[in-house]
């Protein structure tokens, strides 16, 4: 028998003590105050390279501090017993939002009460309970917008809140002396380059796997024949590991580099940027061309004979039914794709591309975990707003063609 | 207006439409009749060029359709089908419109024509024109879709099982909505059903269709009371064919003129199986008959329904 809906709940009452009813609410709670209880909150290292002394909670932020982080973590465990309704999650949002930017907060002041009585070389990196803390209030600030049925312009909203709010913590020097944001204050200048670099990877090889994957997924629609060998082809590729497929355009990229010199001035090479876009190309076909194909093959048929059997032109069909009717499925194709090129444009770094990839290999080869974080972060970060964007725009685009 | 001139369409080796040939006289309303596999819906769709004639020619208006462009062609032919395809993202008033924009009127011109198609299928239009499909029932949607199908002010309307797909009940009203437009606007009107009872609801002719010809052609009553070959008579239907013999009479052919009954009268254009009915329900061998005017004009009595 097939789980009934509901039944992950039902089980979930089972366990979990009666009087809570909000399950996901609940876990992150325990979750979130096991982690503060038993790891440390920062850790405070005499230098980069050694791993730091775990600093609980309590003991590197102050007392206001500390005590507002627990009033919240009180509320919102108050809240889990609360019966279902807008004016409790309407509550947990804006909790869950406020704990999110108290935690920022406390790490930044804990950064900045332990360098004052440290030594100079001395780092102040995040400890597990920050991870965790903050990763629980953003799910717990997700979990209610959803349970309040938010839609695209309340999440923006709630989003351009927390941003704002992080970026007046960091305008008004609170995480200054964060050992991750002294390695950013030593490559300010690299660092965006980095950033620039990896955007432009991630923006080309998106564009030319569209401009390629389009036209192929429409091909792939209109003719079933191909669909094995294409799909064949392009799910090969993609099961080609990411450093192996880098490494493995080395040979041919160099051969045709020496073969014909000139292409060397338009910067091809058998490392650096060229392979990272072939191979970050190569890996977003896939999701293109399915996407797209899946898209047009799933537009109901009956809407093209009706707009045939009208008088519509094989092209009036495509552009004004196929199209948009097949685009939500398309630009998710798109969204997937952005969102794993990010991420794989990290590992480019290691052919010479350069990226945010440059500081997690930098950071690894020095056993500095911080210095993996300032390029990991901000991948994070891009994949996400990147995500959000795309998700907005098919909204966008969806309520244009509404009509 | 129509005339089909020996055309044979082949799928493969089969042969689907064997030599058919059919004249429609303008204003009449067609109904091809048969099981399915019969070749009605292939012979519909040729009339429209969505299917290709292998041999033989159709004629639309003294027209070779070979000759137009079928785009062209399909602007000029409403078409319905089953299973409607409205445009889910567009509106109901864009809908309806998709021909008069193909056909680049005017923006006013085409909101006083979905206005006026929504008033003659009885869809409020200030309710129905800004709503999306998914918000209609399964009736309106037929409804618009027929509405679509008439935007344009085709001279021909093509439609294949248009009822097919909606309950017992919104069928029978389609029905009696598109017996009163097609009285209203004179159009010619090929059906493919089949449904005998539909056909012999709406139906001016029925070809009678098997094995891609046609086994019999003629009015419904001639259908009915002359059977051209037992194929017909059997699926016309021996049983109860009694009753259908009354449900294409009209009570105009057996009123008695000047007498008078008591309750509440008949209109003229009432069905002889409705008269019926409503004897059996309200217990009396007499009814009374009203014109167009709802004058009383005469009675129905029992015995004369089955003369």
């Amino acid at each position: 028998m097939s789980p009934q809906p509901g039944w992950a709940a039902r089980q979930a009452a089972l366990v979990l003590p009666t009087g809570v009813h909000n399950q996901v609410l609940f876990v992150l709670v325990i979750v979130a105050a096991a982690a503060v209880a038993v790891s440390g909150f920062v850790g405070d290292a005499p230098n980069r390279l050694v791993s730091g002394r775990p600093i609980p909670l309590w003991s590197a932020a102050d007392a206001p501090m500390t005590a507002g982080i627990a009033v919240c973590g009180a509320a919102l465990s108050a809240a889990c017993l609360m019966r279902s309704s807008r004016p409790r999650d309407c509550a947990v949002a804006v909790l869950a939002a406020v704990l999110l930017l108290l935690v920022l907060a406390a790490a930044g002041q804990a950064a900045s009460l332990l360098a004052q009585s440290g030594k100079p070389a001395s780092r102040i990196s995040l400890g597990p309970a920050f991870w965790v803390l903050a990763s629980c209030a953003a799910l717990a600030v997700g979990d209610a917008l959803q349970r309040l049925g938010a839609g695209i312009v309340v999440q923006a909203g709630a989003v351009v809140a927390i941003v704002s709010g992080v970026l007046l913590l960091t305008a008004s020097g609170t995480f200054d002396a964060l050992s991750l944001v002294r390695e950013f204050e030593i490559r300010r200048q690299t660092f965006a380059d980095a950033v620039m670099r990896h955007v432009s990877l991630v923006g080309t090889s998106v564009g030319i796997a569209a401009f390629i994957g389009f036209p192929l997924g429409v091909v792939v629609a209109r003719r079933p024949s191909l669909q094995n060998p294409v799909f064949a082809v392009l799910n090969i590729l993609q099961t080609i590991p990411s450093i192996a497929l880098f490494g493995l355009l080395i040979v041919p990229l160099s051969a045709l580099v020496s073969a014909v010199p000139r292409l060397a001035e338009y910067g091809v090479g058998g490392i650096g940027v060229t392979p990272a876009i072939i191979a970050l190309v190569l890996y977003a076909l896939l999701p293109v061309v399915r996407n797209t194909s899946v898209g047009l093959v799933g537009v109901d048929s009956a809407a093209i004979e009706a707009g045939r059997g009208m008088g519509m032109s094989p092209g009036q069909i495509f552009r004004k039914i196929e199209l948009p009717l097949a685009l939500p499925v398309l630009l998710a194709g798109l969204r997937i794709v952005t969102v794993q090129a990010i991420g794989l444009a990290v590992v480019a770094a290691l052919i010479g591309a350069g990226g945010l990839g440059t500081f997690v290999f930098e950071g690894l080869g020095q056993y500095a975990v911080d210095l993996v974080l300032l390029g990991a972060l901000p991948a994070i970060f891009l994949a996400l707003a990147a995500d959000f964007m795309l998700q907005i725009l098919t909204t966008m685009l969806r309520r244009r063609f509404a009509r | 207006m129509i005339e089909i001139d020996n055309v044979t369409k082949y799928y493969g080796d089969r042969r689907v439409v064997d030599r058919l040939s059919l004249t429609v006289p303008a204003g009449d309303f067609c109904v091809l009749l048969g099981s399915s596999g019969c070749g009605k819906s292939t012979t519909l769709k040729m009339i429209n060029r969505l299917i290709a004639v292998d041999a033989g020619k159709i004629r639309v208006a003294g027209e070779d359709i070979g000759a137009v462009p079928a785009e062209a062609l399909r602007r000029r032919i409403g078409y319905a089908i089953q299973s409607i395809g409205l445009f889910p993202h567009w509106t109901v008033e864009d809908n309806i419109a998709t021909v008069p924009r193909l056909l680049k009127w005017p923006r006013a011109r085409r909101g006083d024509r979905v206005t006026e198609l929504l008033d003659m299928f009885r869809l409020e239009p200030a309710t129905y024109r800004a709503k999306y499909p998914h918000q209609l029932s399964g009736g309106e949607q037929q409804r618009v879709g027929v509405a679509r199908a008439l935007a344009a002010d085709p001279e021909l309307l093509l439609m294949d099982e248009p009822f097919g797909a909606v309950d017992p009940l919104t069928r029978d009203d389609l029905q009696g909505e598109l017996a009163r437009i097609h009285q209203a606007t004179k159009k010619t009107i090929v059906l493919v059903t089949h449904d005998i009872e539909e056909a012999l609801r709406l139906a001016t002719h029925i070809a009678v269709m098997r094995e891609g010809r046609i086994d019999q052609l003629g009015a419904p009553l001639d259908i009915l009371e002359h059977p051209a070959s037992d194929f017909v008579a059997d699926f016309v239907g021996r049983q109860g064919i009694g009753l259908k013999l009354l449900s294409v009479r009209r009570i105009a052919d057996r009123m008695r003129p000047g007498e008078t009954a008591q309750g509440e009268p008949l209109p003229l254009d009432t069905s002889l199986r409705d008269a019926l009915s409503a004897m059996t329900t309200r217990r009396t061998d007499r009814l009374p008959v009203c014109d167009a005017a709802g004058r009383r004009i005469g009675a129905i009595v029992l015995a004369d329904l089955v003369r």
